[in-house]
Protein backbone atom coordinates (compact mmCIF):
# COMPACT_ATOMS: atom_id res chain seq x y z
CA UNK A 1 0.00 0.00 0.00
CA UNK A 2 1.55 3.32 -1.03
CA UNK A 3 0.70 6.53 0.72
CA UNK A 4 0.48 9.72 -1.33
CA UNK A 5 3.33 12.05 -0.49
CA UNK A 6 2.14 15.53 0.39
CA UNK A 7 3.97 18.81 0.55
CA UNK A 8 5.22 19.69 4.03
CA UNK A 9 2.95 22.74 4.17
CA UNK A 10 -0.14 20.92 2.90
CA UNK A 11 -2.94 19.88 5.27
CA UNK A 12 -5.15 16.81 4.84
CA UNK A 13 -8.23 17.25 2.68
CA UNK A 14 -10.77 16.87 5.48
CA UNK A 15 -9.09 19.68 7.43
CA UNK A 16 -8.99 21.99 4.43
CA UNK A 17 -12.69 21.41 3.73
CA UNK A 18 -13.73 21.88 7.35
CA UNK A 19 -11.76 25.09 7.83
CA UNK A 20 -13.00 26.42 4.50
CA UNK A 21 -16.60 25.65 5.37
CA UNK A 22 -16.31 27.30 8.79
CA UNK A 23 -14.83 30.45 7.25
CA UNK A 24 -17.51 30.60 4.54
CA UNK A 25 -20.33 30.03 7.03
CA UNK A 26 -18.96 32.79 9.26
CA UNK A 27 -18.76 35.28 6.39
CA UNK A 28 -22.24 34.32 5.21
CA UNK A 29 -23.90 34.65 8.62
CA UNK A 30 -22.05 37.70 9.91
CA UNK A 31 -21.51 39.77 6.76
CA UNK A 32 -23.63 38.72 3.81
CA UNK A 33 -26.88 37.68 5.46
CA UNK A 34 -27.50 40.95 7.36
CA UNK A 35 -26.80 42.97 4.22
CA UNK A 36 -29.24 40.89 2.17
CA UNK A 37 -31.86 41.16 4.90
CA UNK A 38 -31.59 44.97 4.96
CA UNK A 39 -32.48 45.12 1.28
CA UNK A 40 -35.19 42.46 1.66
CA UNK A 41 -36.87 44.39 4.51
CA UNK A 42 -36.58 47.66 2.59
CA UNK A 43 -38.50 46.13 -0.29
CA UNK A 44 -40.93 44.18 1.93
CA UNK A 45 -43.79 46.58 1.21
CA UNK A 46 -43.11 46.59 -2.52
CA UNK A 47 -41.11 48.92 -4.72
CA UNK A 48 -43.66 51.74 -4.47
CA UNK A 49 -43.55 51.79 -0.68
CA UNK A 50 -39.76 51.86 -0.88
CA UNK A 51 -39.73 54.90 -3.15
CA UNK A 52 -42.43 56.64 -1.12
CA UNK A 53 -40.34 56.18 1.99
CA UNK A 54 -37.25 57.44 0.20
CA UNK A 55 -38.85 60.60 -1.16
CA UNK A 56 -40.42 61.55 2.16
CA UNK A 57 -39.17 65.15 2.88
CA UNK A 58 -37.63 64.35 6.29
CA UNK A 59 -35.76 61.43 4.79
CA UNK A 60 -34.46 63.53 1.93
CA UNK A 61 -33.39 66.20 4.41
CA UNK A 62 -31.44 63.59 6.41
CA UNK A 63 -29.69 62.33 3.27
CA UNK A 64 -28.76 65.90 2.32
CA UNK A 65 -27.49 66.68 5.81
CA UNK A 66 -25.32 63.54 5.95
CA UNK A 67 -23.81 64.26 2.54
CA UNK A 68 -23.18 67.89 3.50
CA UNK A 69 -21.50 66.97 6.80
CA UNK A 70 -19.28 64.45 5.00
CA UNK A 71 -18.52 66.99 2.26
CA UNK A 72 -17.14 69.36 4.90
CA UNK A 73 -15.53 66.88 7.28
CA UNK A 74 -13.77 64.64 4.74
CA UNK A 75 -11.75 67.37 2.93
CA UNK A 76 -10.76 68.90 6.27
CA UNK A 77 -9.63 65.53 7.62
CA UNK A 78 -7.78 64.87 4.39
CA UNK A 79 -5.76 68.05 4.90
CA UNK A 80 -5.25 67.39 8.63
CA UNK A 81 -4.35 63.77 7.96
CA UNK A 82 -1.77 64.59 5.30
CA UNK A 83 -0.24 67.31 7.48
CA UNK A 84 -0.03 65.03 10.52
CA UNK A 85 1.37 62.07 8.57
CA UNK A 86 3.90 64.31 6.81
CA UNK A 87 5.15 65.79 10.07
CA UNK A 88 5.37 62.39 11.75
CA UNK A 89 6.99 60.49 8.89
CA UNK A 90 9.42 63.08 7.56
CA UNK A 91 10.58 65.02 10.62
CA UNK A 92 11.93 64.36 14.10
CA UNK A 93 10.62 66.45 16.96
CA UNK A 94 9.80 66.29 20.64
CA UNK A 95 6.44 64.80 21.50
CA UNK A 96 6.13 62.79 18.28
CA UNK A 97 5.02 59.65 20.11
CA UNK A 98 2.45 61.69 21.97
CA UNK A 99 1.09 63.08 18.69
CA UNK A 100 0.76 59.56 17.27
CA UNK A 101 -1.15 58.50 20.38
CA UNK A 102 -3.34 61.57 20.11
CA UNK A 103 -4.26 60.69 16.53
CA UNK A 104 -5.47 57.28 17.73
CA UNK A 105 -7.62 58.84 20.45
CA UNK A 106 -10.85 58.87 18.42
CA UNK A 107 -10.43 55.11 17.83
CA UNK A 108 -10.18 54.38 21.53
CA UNK A 109 -12.63 56.86 23.00
CA UNK A 110 -16.33 56.11 22.60
CA UNK A 111 -17.95 58.57 20.17
CA UNK A 112 -20.65 59.28 22.76
CA UNK A 113 -18.00 60.52 25.18
CA UNK A 114 -16.57 62.75 22.45
CA UNK A 115 -20.04 64.16 21.83
CA UNK A 116 -20.51 64.89 25.53
CA UNK A 117 -17.15 66.70 25.68
CA UNK A 118 -18.32 69.05 22.95
CA UNK A 119 -21.53 69.64 24.91
CA UNK A 120 -19.35 70.65 27.88
CA UNK A 121 -17.45 73.10 25.72
CA UNK A 122 -20.16 74.58 23.53
CA UNK A 123 -23.35 73.83 25.49
CA UNK A 124 -25.43 76.58 27.14
CA UNK A 125 -23.73 75.93 30.47
CA UNK A 126 -20.38 75.09 28.87
CA UNK A 127 -17.16 77.09 28.67
CA UNK A 128 -18.04 79.07 25.58
CA UNK A 129 -21.80 78.60 25.83
CA UNK A 130 -22.78 82.11 26.94
CA UNK A 131 -20.29 83.85 24.63
CA UNK A 132 -21.62 81.93 21.67
CA UNK A 133 -25.22 82.65 22.70
CA UNK A 134 -24.42 86.36 22.95
CA UNK A 135 -23.23 86.40 19.36
CA UNK A 136 -26.09 84.19 18.24
CA UNK A 137 -23.75 81.43 17.03
CA UNK A 138 -25.27 77.98 17.15
CA UNK A 139 -22.92 75.01 17.31
CA UNK A 140 -24.90 72.45 19.27
CA UNK A 141 -28.06 71.11 17.68
CA UNK A 142 -26.93 72.57 14.34
CA UNK A 143 -24.68 71.78 11.39
CA UNK A 144 -21.38 72.95 13.04
CA UNK A 145 -21.87 70.49 15.91
CA UNK A 146 -22.61 67.64 13.53
CA UNK A 147 -19.54 68.49 11.45
CA UNK A 148 -17.34 68.75 14.57
CA UNK A 149 -18.50 65.35 15.78
CA UNK A 150 -17.88 63.83 12.35
CA UNK A 151 -14.40 65.34 12.14
CA UNK A 152 -13.49 64.01 15.57
CA UNK A 153 -14.62 60.49 14.86
CA UNK A 154 -13.10 60.22 11.37
CA UNK A 155 -9.83 62.03 12.08
CA UNK A 156 -7.55 58.97 12.26
CA UNK A 157 -8.53 57.39 8.94
CA UNK A 158 -6.38 59.40 6.52
CA UNK A 159 -3.46 59.85 8.94
CA UNK A 160 -3.44 56.17 9.98
CA UNK A 161 -3.41 55.08 6.36
CA UNK A 162 -0.56 57.41 5.42
CA UNK A 163 1.83 57.20 8.39
CA UNK A 164 3.12 53.62 7.86
CA UNK A 165 3.29 54.22 4.10
CA UNK A 166 5.30 57.42 4.45
CA UNK A 167 7.56 56.03 7.17
CA UNK A 168 8.26 53.06 4.92
CA UNK A 169 9.15 55.32 1.99
CA UNK A 170 11.69 57.18 4.10
CA UNK A 171 13.11 60.61 3.42
CA UNK A 172 15.59 59.84 0.64
CA UNK A 173 13.49 61.20 -2.20
CA UNK A 174 12.66 64.39 -0.29
CA UNK A 175 16.33 64.87 0.55
CA UNK A 176 17.27 64.33 -3.08
CA UNK A 177 14.70 66.93 -4.11
CA UNK A 178 16.12 69.43 -1.61
CA UNK A 179 19.68 69.00 -2.88
CA UNK A 180 18.35 69.55 -6.41
CA UNK A 181 17.01 72.93 -5.32
CA UNK A 182 13.29 72.21 -4.85
CA UNK A 183 11.38 74.16 -2.18
CA UNK A 184 9.51 72.31 0.55
CA UNK A 185 6.12 72.91 -1.05
CA UNK A 186 7.28 71.86 -4.53
CA UNK A 187 8.87 68.74 -3.06
CA UNK A 188 5.58 67.92 -1.39
CA UNK A 189 3.59 68.39 -4.60
CA UNK A 190 6.00 66.73 -7.01
CA UNK A 191 7.58 64.00 -4.88
CA UNK A 192 5.69 63.22 -1.68
CA UNK A 193 2.10 63.45 -2.91
CA UNK A 194 2.49 61.22 -6.01
CA UNK A 195 4.11 58.58 -3.83
CA UNK A 196 1.18 58.42 -1.42
CA UNK A 197 -1.76 58.97 -3.76
CA UNK A 198 -3.14 55.43 -3.52
CA UNK A 199 -2.92 55.24 0.23
CA UNK A 200 -4.44 58.70 0.39
CA UNK A 201 -7.35 57.73 -1.84
CA UNK A 202 -8.02 54.64 0.25
CA UNK A 203 -7.91 56.70 3.43
CA UNK A 204 -10.33 59.25 1.99
CA UNK A 205 -12.78 56.55 0.92
CA UNK A 206 -12.73 54.92 4.37
CA UNK A 207 -13.03 58.32 6.03
CA UNK A 208 -16.02 59.14 3.85
CA UNK A 209 -17.76 55.83 4.55
CA UNK A 210 -17.27 56.32 8.28
CA UNK A 211 -18.39 59.97 8.12
CA UNK A 212 -21.68 59.00 6.50
CA UNK A 213 -22.28 56.24 9.03
CA UNK A 214 -21.32 58.07 12.23
CA UNK A 215 -23.97 57.68 14.91
CA UNK A 216 -22.77 58.07 18.50
CA UNK A 217 -21.11 61.47 18.67
CA UNK A 218 -23.54 63.03 16.21
CA UNK A 219 -26.48 61.67 18.16
CA UNK A 220 -25.34 63.60 21.26
CA UNK A 221 -24.72 66.87 19.40
CA UNK A 222 -27.42 67.02 16.76
CA UNK A 223 -30.52 67.35 18.94
CA UNK A 224 -32.27 65.05 16.47
CA UNK A 225 -34.66 67.64 15.12
CA UNK A 226 -36.60 65.81 12.45
CA UNK A 227 -36.00 67.20 8.98
CA UNK A 228 -33.39 69.64 10.30
CA UNK A 229 -30.58 68.08 12.30
CA UNK A 230 -31.21 64.40 11.73
CA UNK A 231 -28.50 62.65 9.75
CA UNK A 232 -29.18 59.37 7.96
CA UNK A 233 -28.16 57.03 10.79
CA UNK A 234 -30.17 59.10 13.31
CA UNK A 235 -33.13 59.18 10.98
CA UNK A 236 -33.01 55.40 10.63
CA UNK A 237 -33.27 55.00 14.38
CA UNK A 238 -36.07 57.51 14.60
CA UNK A 239 -38.10 55.70 11.94
CA UNK A 240 -37.37 52.36 13.55
CA UNK A 241 -38.44 53.58 16.99
CA UNK A 242 -41.69 54.78 15.41
CA UNK A 243 -42.37 51.29 14.00
CA UNK A 244 -41.89 52.58 10.41
CA UNK A 245 -39.93 49.49 9.40
CA UNK A 246 -40.16 50.03 5.64
CA UNK A 247 -38.92 53.59 6.03
CA UNK A 248 -36.12 52.60 8.42
CA UNK A 249 -34.88 49.81 6.20
CA UNK A 250 -35.23 51.91 3.06
CA UNK A 251 -32.82 54.53 4.46
CA UNK A 252 -30.64 51.74 5.88
CA UNK A 253 -30.47 50.19 2.41
CA UNK A 254 -29.40 53.52 0.95
CA UNK A 255 -26.71 53.93 3.61
CA UNK A 256 -25.52 50.38 2.99
CA UNK A 257 -25.42 51.10 -0.74
CA UNK A 258 -23.23 54.15 -0.21
CA UNK A 259 -20.85 51.93 1.75
CA UNK A 260 -20.85 49.28 -0.97
CA UNK A 261 -20.31 51.97 -3.58
CA UNK A 262 -17.21 53.09 -1.67
CA UNK A 263 -15.83 49.56 -1.74
CA UNK A 264 -16.72 49.20 -5.43
CA UNK A 265 -14.86 52.41 -6.33
CA UNK A 266 -11.85 51.22 -4.37
CA UNK A 267 -11.83 47.81 -6.07
CA UNK A 268 -12.31 49.38 -9.48
CA UNK A 269 -9.38 51.77 -8.98
CA UNK A 270 -7.19 48.94 -7.70
CA UNK A 271 -8.04 46.88 -10.79
CA UNK A 272 -7.70 49.77 -13.22
CA UNK A 273 -4.33 50.94 -11.91
CA UNK A 274 -2.92 47.57 -10.82
CA UNK A 275 0.28 48.06 -12.85
CA UNK A 276 1.04 51.43 -11.37
CA UNK A 277 0.31 50.14 -7.87
CA UNK A 278 2.69 47.23 -8.34
CA UNK A 279 5.36 49.54 -9.78
CA UNK A 280 5.20 51.90 -6.83
CA UNK A 281 5.75 49.02 -4.40
CA UNK A 282 8.81 47.74 -6.22
CA UNK A 283 12.08 49.47 -5.58
CA UNK B 1 38.43 78.83 -4.44
CA UNK B 2 38.89 75.69 -2.42
CA UNK B 3 37.10 73.50 0.08
CA UNK B 4 38.15 74.05 3.70
CA UNK B 5 36.47 71.93 6.37
CA UNK B 6 37.41 73.19 9.83
CA UNK B 7 36.75 71.23 13.08
CA UNK B 8 33.23 70.14 12.22
CA UNK B 9 31.45 68.36 15.08
CA UNK B 10 28.06 66.75 15.34
CA UNK B 11 26.45 64.90 18.20
CA UNK B 12 23.45 62.64 17.78
CA UNK B 13 21.13 61.85 20.67
CA UNK B 14 23.51 59.45 22.39
CA UNK B 15 26.87 59.37 20.65
CA UNK B 16 29.15 61.88 18.97
CA UNK B 17 29.19 61.26 15.22
CA UNK B 18 31.83 63.84 14.34
CA UNK B 19 34.56 65.02 16.64
CA UNK B 20 36.24 68.00 15.03
CA UNK B 21 36.87 66.78 11.50
CA UNK B 22 39.11 69.03 9.38
CA UNK B 23 40.55 68.79 5.89
CA UNK B 24 41.00 70.99 2.86
CA UNK B 25 41.10 70.29 -0.84
CA UNK B 26 41.69 72.38 -3.96
CA UNK B 27 38.83 73.23 -6.28
CA UNK B 28 38.09 70.33 -8.62
CA UNK B 29 39.67 67.68 -6.38
CA UNK B 30 38.29 64.18 -5.93
CA UNK B 31 38.31 63.36 -2.20
CA UNK B 32 37.45 59.96 -0.69
CA UNK B 33 36.25 59.70 2.89
CA UNK B 34 37.27 56.19 3.93
CA UNK B 35 36.54 54.45 7.19
CA UNK B 36 34.67 51.67 8.98
CA UNK B 37 30.95 52.07 9.70
CA UNK B 38 30.34 54.50 12.54
CA UNK B 39 33.45 56.54 11.73
CA UNK B 40 31.35 59.59 10.82
CA UNK B 41 32.08 59.70 7.09
CA UNK B 42 28.44 59.72 6.01
CA UNK B 43 27.57 62.34 8.64
CA UNK B 44 30.33 64.60 7.33
CA UNK B 45 29.09 64.14 3.76
CA UNK B 46 25.49 64.89 4.76
CA UNK B 47 26.66 68.03 6.53
CA UNK B 48 28.43 69.10 3.33
CA UNK B 49 25.18 68.45 1.44
CA UNK B 50 23.06 70.38 3.93
CA UNK B 51 21.08 67.29 4.96
CA UNK B 52 22.42 67.43 8.53
CA UNK B 53 23.28 70.47 10.59
CA UNK B 54 26.69 70.61 12.28
CA UNK B 55 26.83 71.52 15.99
CA UNK B 56 30.07 73.45 15.53
CA UNK B 57 32.84 74.07 13.02
CA UNK B 58 32.91 75.84 9.68
CA UNK B 59 33.14 74.96 6.04
CA UNK B 60 34.28 77.44 3.42
CA UNK B 61 33.87 76.57 -0.22
CA UNK B 62 34.39 78.86 -3.19
CA UNK B 63 34.52 81.78 -0.71
CA UNK B 64 31.09 80.95 0.63
CA UNK B 65 30.09 80.32 4.24
CA UNK B 66 28.92 76.88 3.14
CA UNK B 67 27.23 75.76 6.37
CA UNK B 68 25.25 78.98 6.54
CA UNK B 69 23.38 78.10 3.34
CA UNK B 70 20.34 75.80 3.16
CA UNK B 71 20.68 72.60 1.10
CA UNK B 72 18.42 74.07 -1.56
CA UNK B 73 20.76 76.93 -2.46
CA UNK B 74 24.10 75.10 -2.16
CA UNK B 75 23.71 73.55 -5.57
CA UNK B 76 25.51 70.42 -4.42
CA UNK B 77 24.57 67.24 -6.30
CA UNK B 78 24.00 64.34 -3.93
CA UNK B 79 24.03 60.64 -4.87
CA UNK B 80 22.51 58.24 -2.34
CA UNK B 81 23.39 54.61 -1.68
CA UNK B 82 19.80 53.54 -2.33
CA UNK B 83 19.54 55.74 -5.46
CA UNK B 84 16.56 57.78 -4.14
CA UNK B 85 15.22 58.15 -7.67
CA UNK B 86 11.68 59.51 -7.97
CA UNK B 87 9.82 56.24 -8.50
CA UNK B 88 6.82 57.73 -10.26
CA UNK B 89 8.88 59.72 -12.81
CA UNK B 90 10.56 58.56 -15.99
CA UNK B 91 14.33 58.64 -16.30
CA UNK B 92 14.09 61.87 -18.28
CA UNK B 93 11.85 63.53 -15.67
CA UNK B 94 14.18 62.41 -12.90
CA UNK B 95 17.19 63.96 -14.59
CA UNK B 96 15.30 67.14 -15.50
CA UNK B 97 13.85 67.60 -11.99
CA UNK B 98 16.51 69.98 -10.72
CA UNK B 99 16.10 72.17 -13.80
CA UNK B 100 12.31 72.15 -13.79
CA UNK B 101 12.04 73.29 -10.17
CA UNK B 102 14.13 76.39 -10.79
CA UNK B 103 12.39 79.75 -10.62
CA UNK B 104 11.00 80.78 -13.99
CA UNK B 105 13.75 83.28 -14.83
CA UNK B 106 16.51 80.73 -14.25
CA UNK B 107 14.75 77.77 -15.82
CA UNK B 108 16.11 76.62 -19.18
CA UNK B 109 13.68 76.30 -22.10
CA UNK B 110 12.05 72.93 -22.72
CA UNK B 111 14.22 72.07 -25.73
CA UNK B 112 17.30 72.94 -23.79
CA UNK B 113 16.25 70.71 -20.89
CA UNK B 114 15.58 67.84 -23.29
CA UNK B 115 18.95 68.30 -24.90
CA UNK B 116 20.64 68.35 -21.49
CA UNK B 117 18.89 65.10 -20.57
CA UNK B 118 20.04 63.43 -23.80
CA UNK B 119 23.61 64.63 -23.29
CA UNK B 120 23.70 63.46 -19.68
CA UNK B 121 22.37 60.03 -20.58
CA UNK B 122 25.14 59.86 -23.15
CA UNK B 123 27.67 60.86 -20.49
CA UNK B 124 26.55 58.11 -18.08
CA UNK B 125 26.32 55.68 -20.99
CA UNK B 126 22.60 55.03 -20.93
CA UNK B 127 21.52 56.60 -24.21
CA UNK B 128 17.87 56.12 -25.21
CA UNK B 129 16.48 55.22 -21.78
CA UNK B 130 14.58 58.51 -21.33
CA UNK B 131 11.14 56.89 -21.16
CA UNK B 132 11.89 54.09 -18.70
CA UNK B 133 10.80 54.10 -15.06
CA UNK B 134 13.33 53.41 -12.28
CA UNK B 135 11.64 50.06 -11.52
CA UNK B 136 12.53 48.91 -15.05
CA UNK B 137 16.27 49.48 -14.54
CA UNK B 138 19.03 47.40 -12.94
CA UNK B 139 20.82 48.69 -9.84
CA UNK B 140 23.82 49.90 -11.81
CA UNK B 141 21.60 51.68 -14.33
CA UNK B 142 19.65 53.37 -11.52
CA UNK B 143 22.83 54.72 -9.97
CA UNK B 144 23.92 56.04 -13.37
CA UNK B 145 20.59 57.86 -13.66
CA UNK B 146 21.01 59.23 -10.13
CA UNK B 147 24.46 60.49 -11.11
CA UNK B 148 23.05 62.14 -14.23
CA UNK B 149 20.32 63.77 -12.12
CA UNK B 150 22.90 65.17 -9.71
CA UNK B 151 25.02 66.48 -12.61
CA UNK B 152 22.06 68.06 -14.40
CA UNK B 153 22.04 71.06 -12.06
CA UNK B 154 25.69 71.75 -12.94
CA UNK B 155 26.60 71.33 -9.28
CA UNK B 156 29.27 73.29 -7.48
CA UNK B 157 30.12 70.12 -5.59
CA UNK B 158 29.28 66.46 -6.13
CA UNK B 159 28.66 64.33 -3.03
CA UNK B 160 28.37 60.55 -3.19
CA UNK B 161 27.31 58.44 -0.21
CA UNK B 162 28.53 54.85 -0.72
CA UNK B 163 27.06 55.07 -4.21
CA UNK B 164 28.14 51.59 -5.25
CA UNK B 165 27.49 49.87 -1.92
CA UNK B 166 24.41 48.02 -3.14
CA UNK B 167 25.98 46.76 -6.38
CA UNK B 168 27.95 43.64 -7.22
CA UNK B 169 31.73 43.70 -7.63
CA UNK B 170 31.82 43.78 -11.42
CA UNK B 171 29.33 46.66 -11.73
CA UNK B 172 31.13 48.55 -8.94
CA UNK B 173 34.36 48.49 -10.87
CA UNK B 174 32.77 49.66 -14.12
CA UNK B 175 30.96 52.47 -12.36
CA UNK B 176 33.96 53.76 -10.49
CA UNK B 177 35.98 53.94 -13.70
CA UNK B 178 33.12 55.85 -15.29
CA UNK B 179 32.79 58.12 -12.27
CA UNK B 180 36.44 59.10 -12.50
CA UNK B 181 36.10 59.68 -16.26
CA UNK B 182 33.05 61.90 -15.66
CA UNK B 183 34.87 63.78 -12.91
CA UNK B 184 37.79 64.50 -15.23
CA UNK B 185 35.30 65.63 -17.88
CA UNK B 186 33.26 67.97 -15.64
CA UNK B 187 35.96 69.02 -13.17
CA UNK B 188 33.47 69.33 -10.33
CA UNK B 189 34.81 69.11 -6.77
CA UNK B 190 33.80 65.64 -5.60
CA UNK B 191 33.56 64.04 -2.15
CA UNK B 192 33.03 60.30 -2.16
CA UNK B 193 32.20 58.17 0.87
CA UNK B 194 33.15 54.50 0.96
CA UNK B 195 34.25 51.79 3.37
CA UNK B 196 36.04 49.95 0.56
CA UNK B 197 39.71 51.01 0.59
CA UNK B 198 40.45 49.57 -2.85
CA UNK B 199 37.68 51.75 -4.26
CA UNK B 200 38.84 54.83 -2.34
CA UNK B 201 42.45 54.52 -3.46
CA UNK B 202 41.60 53.68 -7.06
CA UNK B 203 39.33 56.64 -7.69
CA UNK B 204 40.46 59.60 -5.55
CA UNK B 205 43.16 62.29 -5.64
CA UNK B 206 43.03 62.61 -1.86
CA UNK B 207 41.98 60.10 0.77
CA UNK B 208 40.82 60.90 4.30
CA UNK B 209 40.89 57.87 6.59
CA UNK B 210 38.32 58.38 9.36
CA UNK B 211 37.87 56.86 12.79
CA UNK B 212 35.53 57.82 15.65
CA UNK B 213 34.45 61.09 14.05
CA UNK B 214 38.00 62.29 13.35
CA UNK B 215 40.25 62.24 10.35
CA UNK B 216 43.16 59.95 11.24
CA UNK B 217 45.19 60.59 8.15
CA UNK B 218 44.74 62.67 5.04
CA UNK B 219 46.79 62.74 1.87
CA UNK B 220 47.38 61.38 -1.60
CA UNK B 221 46.56 57.66 -1.88
CA UNK B 222 50.17 56.64 -2.48
CA UNK B 223 51.44 58.60 0.57
CA UNK B 224 48.79 57.23 2.89
CA UNK B 225 49.49 53.71 1.74
CA UNK B 226 53.26 54.09 2.02
CA UNK B 227 53.35 55.90 5.38
CA UNK B 228 50.40 55.02 7.59
CA UNK B 229 50.66 57.51 10.46
CA UNK B 230 48.79 55.60 13.14
CA UNK B 231 48.34 52.00 14.15
CA UNK B 232 44.66 52.23 13.19
CA UNK B 233 45.41 53.36 9.63
CA UNK B 234 48.01 50.68 9.06
CA UNK B 235 45.71 48.02 10.49
CA UNK B 236 42.70 49.26 8.53
CA UNK B 237 44.65 49.36 5.27
CA UNK B 238 46.27 46.01 5.98
CA UNK B 239 42.97 44.27 6.56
Amino acid sequence: MSKRVTKPTEDPLWLKLTLGAVALAFVAVVLVLPLVLVFKEALAGGVDAFFNAMTEPDTLASVKLSLLAAAIAVPLNTVFGIAAAWAIAKFDFRGKTFLVTLIDLPFSVSPVVAGLVYVLIFGNHGWFGSTLADHDIRILFALPGIVLATIFVTFPFVARELIPLMVDQGRDEEEAAATLGASGFRTFLMVTLPNIKWGLLYGILLCNARALGEFGAVSVLSGKIRGETNTMPLHIQLLYDNYDYVGAFAVAALLAMLGLLTLAIKSFLEWRYADELAASHRH
Amino acid sequence: MSLVVDSVSKKFARFPALNGASFSAPQGAFVSLLGPSGSGKTTLLRILGGLEVADSGTVRFADLNWLGMPARTRNAGFVFQQYALFKHMTVADNIAFGLKVRPRDKRPAKDEINKRVTDLLQLVQLPGLEGRYPSQLSGGQRQRVALARALAIEPRMLLLDEPFGALDAKVRKELRVDLRRIHDHTGVTTVFVTHDQEEAFAVADLVAVMKDGRIEQYGAPADVRRNPKTAFVSEFLGA
